[in-house]
């Protein structure tokens, strides 16, 4: 019984390794029939696969549009195994809550979708708010949801500007000392992200991932210190 | 003979031309609302937001396009020909940032910055034109756009490659020429600038850019369309369907703008680059993207059109050898496809940074390519033989005053950037960047301004604080004037 799980497991990781969306989600109603854990099911299975995927991605090893398929595969997997999880009273342990978007006057997500995908494969709560976001947007979400992280993407260069605009609208609304910001997309840098006073700067969605967590680390520590 | 690059043939032209038509159909373009009745007025069916164009009425925009037009410098020469295989280079635009000339570091570009960069391009005469080069950070960026072009108008007198950042703000960069161009009237008659205007990739005409396309046809003023294809991403993966893409949002583009004013000067341009798939960035000196900027010129010289593409930037953040490399190749094949603008010299990490040190050593390359396309010319009646006569088998050509009278005209003398084992350089043994750095110094050095003549500086002065000062702008900052001593 436990090399059949062991089996399943390993075909839960390789289908998301793959890209396979309906293997991921065959997989996912067959592992709920024969009693495995929707829980197990994502962690001991799933998650390895996009972990997989992460690391080869970070080796040059997978490229974007496999990566794509990668997260759509994961998407039918989570779409069959959440609302088990949500039946049966649990959830993943949750590492942050993200609001994610691309900032105003850009149309461009996909850089923006690899980082929500990553992100909620690593157990962080992302709310996508799409593209052509204004600060005012990521400000009112950022409150609503009580975001850790609020992730703004650009890919044009004039459109980069306006992450410097949501820094802005976060600290008008009063948010700035709760929430840390992270900005990413093409053209941004380092550099900029130190420049407009963003938490932080990832070149691609393993890298965003490593960020939250320390983000978050962050904010646990700072949090720690303030006084009771 | 001249010599000439070309990626496609006929057959494969003319069924990127075919699906392209076919795209602006169905699945059509979006369209912003302030061209709906202009579309529907023409026939065209614009359904929640998307127009559908029928081939009958994209080609009969297509005709009425000019096949030719000038830009004018200040002394109102035309020296920008948009026509045919004619070659020109600007440097690269709107860039927010540039490697800081002591640290060799990319920090924001100020204004003083983007003067520094307009003088050393006003000195070079492989530029042909300007651009408004950078965005300045010591700027409030709601006037960042005309604001990059009062500098380039008050130290330039080449024309110049601009574009606005949004729908109202063109017109304030319109005022801006209009009163440097002495009225209306004359800006129309003798353009000094082209407006680039993008869609937004795929098949997107923004409420801006539609906006910028009719507001240009109706003022005569030139627009270039800046198509940008993202091969994978934001376009079809492969080349060729990208170039579809290209040429749809061109043929789109260009029916809108002819339906608002059938004849207005129009380009067709781009600034396309393949996506790559490891890192998500758009690399502008991939050698697919070179292909994809000459492919989709070649398919509007097909039309008979005047054509854009933006080549001669690499995407190392340092400027090296792979940055050369990558510029160089770009500027040669750009300039043997006859494409008449060709924008992007001095930029690299992947066009979000400038060099002026670059521009320097780009303009090298670019002098190389012009000389290329100048091609081999038989420039005496006999190649040899007469040559021959009169040296015999001794060889002293260095003492014939053929060679006298001709080496001028067949070989190009580089710069000092270009290390030719020069005696007279300084700091010999310095590598490429210290010696542009050098080049960049001694051409400040010499840089002269010319006076628009005290009226026009009057005029363009009182506008400019005005518009600063409504967007809190204290001074003009990069505007240094003795004539104007509030400024000084």
């Amino acid at each position: 019984m436990a090399a059949m799980s062991e089996e399943r497991f390993a075909a839960m990781r390789q289908s998301i390794v793959s890209g396979a969306p309906d293997t991921a989600g065959g997989l996912a109603h067959e592992a709920l029939t024969s009693g495995i854990a929707p829980l197990d099911a994502i962690n001991s299975g799933f998650v390895l696969g996009m972990h997989d995927v992460g690391e080869q991605f970070a080796h040059g090893q997978m490229f974007l549009p496999d990566m794509m398929a990668s997260a759509e595969a994961m998407r039918a997997a989570m779409a069959v195994l959440e609302p088990e999880l949500t039946k049966l009273g649990k959830s993943r342990p949750m590492a942050g809550i993200v609001v994610l978007g691309t900032t105003k006057g850009d149309i461009h997500e996909i850089g923006k979708i690899l980082v929500g995908t990553m992100l909620t494969a690593n157990g962080f709560r992302v709310h996508d708010l799409g593209v052509d976001v204004s600060g005012d947007r990521f400000a009112a979400k950022a409150r609503e949801v009580g975001a850790d992280i609020v992730g703004v993407s650009a890919l044009l260069t004039t459109t980069m500007r306006n992450q410097k605009g949501v820094i802005e609208s976060l600290e008008k609304a009063g948010l700035r000392s709760q929430v840390k910001v992270m900005v990413g997309g093409a053209p941004v840098s380092r550099g900029w992200a130190e420049q407009i006073g963003a938490d932080g700067y990832a070149k691609d969605a393993m890298s965003a991932v490593t960020l939250a967590r320390e983000l978050m680390e962050q904010k646990t520590q700072a949090s720690a210190k303030e006084p009771a | 003979m001249r010599p000439k690059f070309q990626l496609l043939n006929n057959a494969l032209v003319e069924r990127i031309i075919g699906e392209a038509f076919e795209l602006i159909k169905n699945p059509g373009v979006r369209v912003a609302p302030y061209v709906f009745d202009l579309l529907r007025g023409a026939g065209i069916e614009v359904k929640d937001g998307v127009a559908h164009i029928p081939e009958s009425v994209a080609r009969k925009a297509l005709e009425s396009v000019p096949r030719a037009f000038f830009l004018y410098d200040r002394k109102g020469e035309a020296v920008v020909r948009y026509e045919g295989d004619t070659v020109h280079f600007d440097p690269g635009s709107s860039c927010l940032n540039i490697l800081d000339p002591a640290t060799q570091q990319a920090r924001p570009a100020l204004a003083a910055d983007l003067v520094r960069l307009v003088q050393v391009a006003e000195m070079l005469p492989q530029f042909a034109a300007q651009s408004t080069a950078m965005v300045c950070d010591d700027v409030p960026p709601e006037i960042g756009d005309w604001y990059r072009l009062l500098l380039v108008l008050w130290y330039s007198e080449k024309p110049v490659v601009t574009g606005a950042f949004s729908a109202a703000s063109l017109h304030t960069l319109l005022e801006l020429i209009t009163i440097e161009s002495g009225g209306a009237g004359a800006l129309r008659q003798r353009p000094r600038a082209v407006f680039d205007v993008c869609p937004s990739p795929p098949l997107n005409w923004s409420e801006f850019a539609s906006q910028n396309l009719v507001d240009l046809a109706r003022a005569g003023v030139p627009a270039e369309i800046v198509s940008m294809p993202l091969a994978g991403a934001t376009a079809p993966v492969t080349l060729a369907g990208s170039v579809v893409q290209h040429a749809a949002e061109c043929i789109s583009g260009i029916t809108i703008h002819q339906l608002a004013q059938p004849g207005a000067p129009i380009v067709w341009g781009g600034a396309p680059a393949i996506f790559d798939m490891r890192t998500g960035k758009t690399p502008m000196g991939a050698i697919e993207t070179a292909m994809l900027d000459v492919a989709c010129a070649e398919v509007g010289k097909y039309f008979g059109l005047p054509t854009h593409a933006y080549l001669v930037a690499g995407d190392g953040s340092v400027v090296d050898a792979q940055v050369e490399m990558e510029s160089g190749m770009s500027a040669l094949l750009g300039a043997l496809a006859g494409v008449n603008m060709i924008s992007g010299a001095g930029m690299l990490d992947f066009l979000a940074c400038h060099s002026i040190e670059k521009l320097v050593i780009d303009a090298e390359a670019i002098a190389s390519a012009q000389r290329l396309i100048e091609g081999i010319e038989p420039r005496t009646e006999s190649l040899a033989r007469e040559m021959f006569a009169k040296t015999g088998l001794q060889g002293d050509f260095l003492k014939l005053k053929e060679t006298r009278a001709l080496f001028r005209e067949e070989q190009h003398f580089p710069s000092a950037v270009i290390d030719r084992g020069l005696s007279t350089i300084k700091d010999a043994g310095a590598g490429v960047l210290e010696r542009a750095h050098q080049r960049v110094e001694e051409l400040v050095l010499t840089y002269e301004r010319r006076s628009l003549g005290p009226g026009r500086e009057q005029e363009m002065i009182a506008f400019a604080q005005r518009e600063g000062r409504n967007a809190g702008l204290e001074g003009l900052p990069g505007i240094v004037c003795p004539e104007h001593s509030a400024l000084a």
